[in-house]
């Protein structure tokens, strides 16, 4: 029992990560009908630059909120480079472009800064544990769990009582309709990419404080992760999204402490078995949206 | 006040609208009439900035608004209440309402919205309904009440009494009066032929494309011959 809670609280810590991933994933699909295979590069280029600001000196707590508007900048000037001029396109066409993004990306750090994984300190103070009853607590996985919830509760608070969630909402419920509003396309777009933006880069600080690299495909992985959550959960729901990065994250470390170690390293695979299971009884994710066809 | 020059506007290589001409007046009702697949909404889709026309021009109190973005003709004072009334489903009422007023001052968002709860009483009894669970007529009701958040000069109406029970087309014709005492141009399409030349001041009559009859309502409220030829049956009620 014990060990199940700690299991739980592991996964919830990885989980928030990927919930904050899948939702801007998630805000990106409703405006746009994008899925934005291009989401990773904002944790590539949070690496990147948090390695470069280590060998200047600063220390992660400077570092963190700096991730944050690197994110929200990357995010503003991938949409305004690459997005803005295939809005509207049929949807392969901007699946196409955000692969493209995805291998620029890559391929500019490859060729400016080096193939190779560059280092920086982790801080291990956030890694220490300690023991409530006879549970063995990482200040990590508690810090990601009351960070993300906090930032969920904000994203809410956003959506649902200020005029520019409101926007964004009807934005992602009827794009046209939204325009006929007086809504200007550009400025939705570009706040639906800001907030994604922020939202990558909270996650982005957990995740670099865990992988303490930087490399061109550092943002591979979390960007498979939060595509995978936001399509359980149901692309384009905003709470299918979280729901589907807790999902994910509680069922990879169930999978992981429960597998026979000879077999550990099929996780993903059995992963994505699983994923595969959920549409085959499932199609529309555990929370189901409709989508008004565009005109 | 809304003058429409020569306009064409083409899907592809279909011409869904060809070499249209227009006018609204300030302070008129004018009703657009036509059967299915005139081209009346795309008509309407053009002047508001969903479509670009192909040719021809868009002219708004004296200036030239061809080609504008629908969030600048919504600024520039004209509304469109869509077809099938589009409203956002997983919205409450309130919420609907907020969106339509996107454009104005938080105080006179909230001026508008205590003005518009009072002109749809049966809107105000719902302000916490999800959308999506509103009667038809209720819809329609919002789909007006949201246009007319951001206060315009011109409302363009696509089918207000499509799909409505009779009693509820009765109410949206009294709503149309009203609207005309508030001083508010409307340019409205209507399958309702008859009834909507009741309440109009001028018509146009428009068939594949094109603008085949234009004339006083009552002229044309009138004219057997026009409904046999143009909308396919006789007296035009539906």
């Amino acid at each position: 029992m014990t060990e199940l809670i700690q299991q739980i609280i592991d996964g919830l810590g990885r989980g928030g990560i990927y919930a904050l991933l899948a939702l801007g994933i998630a805000v990106i699909f409703g405006v746009m009908h994008l899925i934005n295979f291009a989401h990773g590069e904002l944790i590539t280029v949070s690496a990147y630059s948090s390695y470069w600001l280590f060998s200047i000196g600063l220390d992660w707590w400077l570092i963190a909120p700096i991730i944050v508007v690197v994110a929200l900048v990357t995010a503003v000037i991938i949409e305004f480079v690459a997005f803005r001029w295939v809005r509207g396109a049929p949807d392969f066409t901007m699946l196409m472009t955000s692969f493209g993004v995805h291998f620029l990306v890559q391929a500019l750090f490859v060729m400016y800064v080096s193939a190779n994984f560059r280092q920086f300190p982790r801080p291990e103070w956030i890694f220490a544990t300690f023991r409530v009853g006879q549970l063995n607590l990482e200040i990590y996985d508690l810090t990601v769990i009351v960070i993300t919830l906090l930032t969920l509760l904000a994203t809410y608070l956003l959506l649902q009582r200020t005029m520019f969630g409101i926007s964004l909402r009807a934005a992602a419920e009827d794009f046209d309709t939204a325009r006929l509003m007086g809504i200007r396309s550009n400025r939705v777009i570009r706040s639906a990419f800001v907030l994604s933006g922020v939202l990558a880069g909270i996650a982005a600080v957990f995740w670099l404080m865990r992988s303490g690299q930087a490399g061109p495909t550092a943002g591979l992985s979390p960007m498979l992760k939060g595509v995978l959550a936001a399509l359980i959960g149901g692309l384009g729901s905003l709470s299918g999204a979280v729901l589907g990065g807790f999902v994910l994250g509680l069922v990879e470390v169930l999978l992981i402490s429960r597998l026979p170690s000879s077999i550990a390293g099929l996780t993903d695979g059995i992963v994505f078995l699983l994923i595969a299971l959920l549409f085959v009884f499932r199609p529309q994710g555990l929370i189901s949206v409709k989508h008004v066809e565009r005109v | 006040m809304l003058g429409i020059e020569s306009l064409t506007t083409r899907y592809g290589a279909i011409t869904a609208v060809r070499d249209v001409e227009l006018t609204v007046r300030a302070g008129e009702i004018v009703c657009l009439i036509g059967p299915n697949g005139a081209g009346k909404t795309t008509l309407l889709s053009t002047i508001s900035g969903l479509l670009k026309p192909s040719t021809g021009r868009v002219v708004l109190d004296g200036n030239d608004v061809t080609g504008w973005a629908p969030d600048q003709m919504l600024r520039s004072g004209l509304a469109l209440v869509p077809e099938h009334r589009r409203i956002f489903a997983d919205f409450t009422v309130r919420e609907n309402l907020m969106v339509g007023g996107v454009t104005q001052t938080a105080s006179r968002r909230e001026q508008l919205f205590d003005e518009i709860t009072s002109l749809f009483p049966i809107l105000k009894e719902r302000l916490y309904t999800q959308a999506g669970f509103l009667s038809g007529g209720e819809a329609q009701q919002l789909a007006i009440g949201r246009a007319l958040m951001s206060d315009p000069n011109v409302l363009l109406m696509d089918e207000p009494s499509l799909g409505l029970a009779p009693v509820l087309v009765d109410q949206v014709f009294e709503l149309i009066g009203k609207l005309r005492e508030g001083g508010r141009t409307l340019f409205v399409v209507e399958q309702n032929a008859q009834r909507m030349l009741s309440v109009a001041d001028r018509a146009y009559v428009m068939r594949s494309g094109s603008i085949v009859t234009a004339g006083p309502a009552a002229e044309l409220r009138g004219n057997e011959e026009l409904f046999k030829t143009y909308l396919g049956r006789s007296g035009g009620a539906a």
